[in-house]
């Protein structure tokens, strides 16, 4: 036993809460849809544009994916053999920078680099090349996929790498063993258990990015389905083609996520207890393995840096007295900040009711809400935002004015989409904590208000407030539900951003990202940054 | 073969917070235990011997022969750690062939050669299990077949029975004094523990706070009353 009786009551109606607000609200959406498909509306699924569509949608996944993974193997392989390159410790926590930066605001760094006014180009161009590389289509949605992924990536596969155990790398240079030796049996083998799991949380990004593929994609030849149901929606006015799109997105994530489920989870991250790790196989490759490192480094860190640059050189000044702007701040603030209260509301039966559902003398009820609620809190994964946003979408416009109803709708989609991140920070947490604590605090009769202020929000602060700035993170830099509602009185800040560049207003739009990017970057940085121990250079002698 | 296996001379190791100084010579064929408290450059002493760690200054010579600039690989030395001395995923055959090839290329004499050395540590019919599914001392035994394979005149042994229980512990002892026998290698072994010394050794290293200490035969080690580190190690503390 490990909640008092009026805990276990409190628990089982928030954990009732939990899965109907989930549920209805991810329901309603779907059985709109379901009703606006009406009979033979599977005939146009054999239409030539929607084909198209989805076979782009998993092309250009594929594609990212591909280079993602394989780029991120001599990344990590790099890194980890040179455990003494200058800077390197802030070369991996640049690597953790792309994931809290909202997708709008790493498009536009990429279009900086990239685009025809980029330095790329002006690099080629002084190379004598005539036909810049165009960023918009396919190769601009790659490149920001692998902006995105390769660092990410590239993490996991080093945390693996780290993991090997350091008497590994004595014993292999005790043997002699050379590179193709050390890659083939030692580096190769923990890759291989690692790849599949990063590998299918990649290709689920990046089939389902949104953003991305709405700021780079160049029309009707580079647009995936999240996208072409948005261009359904707000362009064509086609609710049923976007809801047959719906479909066809939910029957690919569905099979993913199956998929996925038979390779394997992503890896966790974590460090290496124990003996320093030294690698001799580093020494005769300081070389390639320094190019290597300094190229990802330049990939990762352009982008930024032109953010930052271009953001500095707009009129800030001016920026920062426009009305509309504060409008858009506050309405980002308030939305992210309700929608992170909301996700943690959520989450806390989603982690505690299973463990109410373990003990002993659980009811039947208690015991499937406990097998359910884990479930709900990935629902999300399987009804992408844009599908559910679309339901609403259709309910709301039997009411009228569809922007009125937007805020309310919006904040708890980004509940919903903080969810399952939510989930997996604060249930390894409370997990430890309970079996540390919940025998101690019951004997105590400290319970419910006085265990919560006690002995509960004292031990995982860390952890709540973490999940709570990264809730509020991606709420803040979310532009997919609020593309399907916007509408005129209803402007968020990536909604701002998006359509000054739009409009090529792109001196506004580089104010705005930078302003973006820095609460984001504010959000979520102190948290990823702490949770990595600082290598010890002792040797244990 | 030359008298002395090992010869440091004023070798100096830095690290941010400490200098430890190493010079001694040791026998060829001699079986030396390698004691001190925590933190006092047992390891360190090893590394600089196998060529993980590059001494500041001073001459590490093995077998006759100056050993700067050599890598781990190059030197005469094999070494086995605590625990992990087996990569997990590979087969005790493959370990233990990785001794006569380290990219694993073995031909049809090498393999044999894998068979026999198992066999010579009690493990015959082992060869294609994974080493998860040995107890700690069996891997032990696995990595001293590898040693065996690698036919090197220096064996490093660093804590190699810290992970056994008493039993395998007086087991793995004998067995590694049967193989010196047959080897007649030098062999220097870390550890905590007296009885390993009156088992194995036929000298011992005492090092305390970076320095070597005492190097003296066994016997008088083990009826030593003073300094109090040497009393403290030997349980004598409580006189």
């Amino acid at each position: 036993m490990i909640f008092a009786r009026t805990e276990r009551r409190t628990l089982r109606v928030a954990g009732g809460l939990a899965l109907g607000t989930v549920l209805a609200f991810v329901g309603a959406a779907t059985a709109v849809l379901l009703a606006h498909a009406g009979p033979g509306a599977g005939a146009p699924l054999l239409d030539a544009y929607i084909g198209r569509v989805a076979r782009f949608t998993l092309l250009q996944a594929t594609l990212s994916t591909l280079l993602s993974v394989l780029l991120a193997i001599p990344v990590a392989r790099a890194l980890a053999r040179q455990r003494d390159f200058p800077g390197r410790v802030w070369i991996i926590r640049l690597s953790v920078v792309p994931l809290g930066l909202p997708a709008l605001v790493a498009a536009l760094g990429v279009i900086e680099i990239w685009g025809r006014q980029g330095v790329v180009n002006d690099l080629l161009g002084l190379a004598g090349l005539q036909s810049p590389v165009s960023v918009y289509g396919l190769a601009g949605i790659l490149i920001a996929h692998v902006f995105f992924n390769l660092p990410l990536a590239a993490r996991f596969l080093l945390a693996a790498l780290d993991r090997i155990p350091a008497e590994y790398w004595l014993t292999s240079a005790n043997l002699g063993m050379g590179g193709g030796a050390v890659f083939r049996l030692i580096e190769w083998p923990v890759i291989r258990r690692v790849l599949p799991g990063i590998a299918g949380l990649v290709f689920m990004l990046c089939a389902t990015s949104f953003t991305i593929v709405l700021t780079l994609g160049g029309g009707p030849a580079a647009t995936t389905i999240e996208v072409a149901i948005y261009q359904a929606l707000r362009f064509d006015f086609d609710p049923e083609r976007a809801v047959l799109l719906a479909f066809l997105q939910i029957l690919v994530t569905a099979s993913l996520l199956w998929l996925i489920s038979l390779f394997g989870r992503p890896p966790e991250e974590g460090m290496t207890a124990g003996r320093a790790i030294r690698r001799f196989d580093g020494r005769g490759r300081r070389l390639p393995d320094g190019l290597v490192i300094l190229l990802f480094t330049l990939f990762t860190a352009a982008p930024l840096a032109a953010t930052l640059v271009s953001g500095l050189s707009a009129d800030l000044v001016r920026l920062a007295l426009d009305p509309l702007l504060h409008r858009a701040l506050l309405t980002s603030l308030a939305i992210s900040f309700a929608s992170a209260c909301l996700s943690l509301a959520i989450a806390l039966p989603i982690v505690l009711v299973p463990r109410l559902a373990e003990t002993g003398e659980a009811g039947i009820a208690t015991r499937l809400m406990g097998r359910a609620l884990p479930a709900v809190g990935s629902l999300i994964l399987l009804v992408p935002p844009v599908v559910v946003a679309t339901g609403w979408f259709l309910v709301l416009r039997t009411f009228g004015e569809t922007g009125r109803f937007a805020p309310a709708v919006v904040t708890v989609l980004n509940a919903l989409m903080a969810l399952p991140f939510v989930v997996r920070v604060l249930e390894p947490a409370y997990r430890t904590h309970l079996s540390r604590t919940a025998r101690l605090a019951l004997s105590l009769g400290a319970t419910g208000l006085h265990r919560l202020r006690w002995i509960d929000l004292p031990a995982l602060k860390k952890p709540l407030l973490t999940a709570f700035a990264f809730a509020m993170a991606l709420s803040l830099g979310d532009l997919g539900a609020v593309a399907i509602f916007g509408a005129e009185g209803f402007v968020t800040l990536p909604w701002l951003l998006f359509s000054r560049m739009a409009s090529y207003r792109t001196a506004d739009a580089a104010g705005i990202a930078l302003l973006l990017g820095v609460i984001c970057l504010l959000l979520t940085l102190p948290s990823t940054t702490a949770e990595r121990p600082t290598e010890s250079q002792s040797a244990d002698a | 073969m030359p008298d002395l296996a090992i010869r440091l001379t004023d070798v100096t190791v830095r690290f941010e917070e400490k200098r430890l100084s190493f010079d001694c010579a040791i026998p060829a064929g001699a079986a030396v235990a390698v004691a001190g408290p925590s933190g006092a450059g047992k390891s360190t002493l090893f590394n600089v011997i196998a060529g993980f760690q590059a001494p500041a200054s001073g001459d590490v010579r093995l077998l006759g022969e100056d050993m700067a600039g050599r890598d781990p690989a190059e030197r005469p030395v094999s070494i086995i750690f605590q625990d992990n001395n087996l990569f997990a995923h590979l087969t005790i055959a493959d370990n233990v062939g990785l001794g006569i090839d380290p990219a694993l290329r073995l031909d049809a004499p090498a393999r044999q050669r894998v068979f026999t050395a198992l066999a010579r540590v009690g493990l015959g019919g082992y060869e294609r299990r994974l080493p998860g599914s040995l107890s700690g001392g069996e891997r032990q035994r696995v990595a001293l077949a590898r040693a065996l394979v690698r036919r090197r005149p220096i064996l490093l042994l660093d804590e190699p029975f810290a992970a056994l229980d008493p039993a395998m512990r007086a087991e793995m002892a004998k067995l590694l004094a049967e193989l010196r026998d047959e080897t007649k290698s030098t062999m220097l072994f870390i550890t905590h523990q007296p009885e390993d010394i009156r088992r194995l050794a036929n000298r011992v290293m005492f090092l305390e706070a970076g320095g070597i200490l005492l190097d003296e035969p066994a016997s008088d080690f083990l009826s030593r009353r003073e300094p109090p580190a040497v009393a403290k190690f030997l349980g004598h503390s409580a006189l």
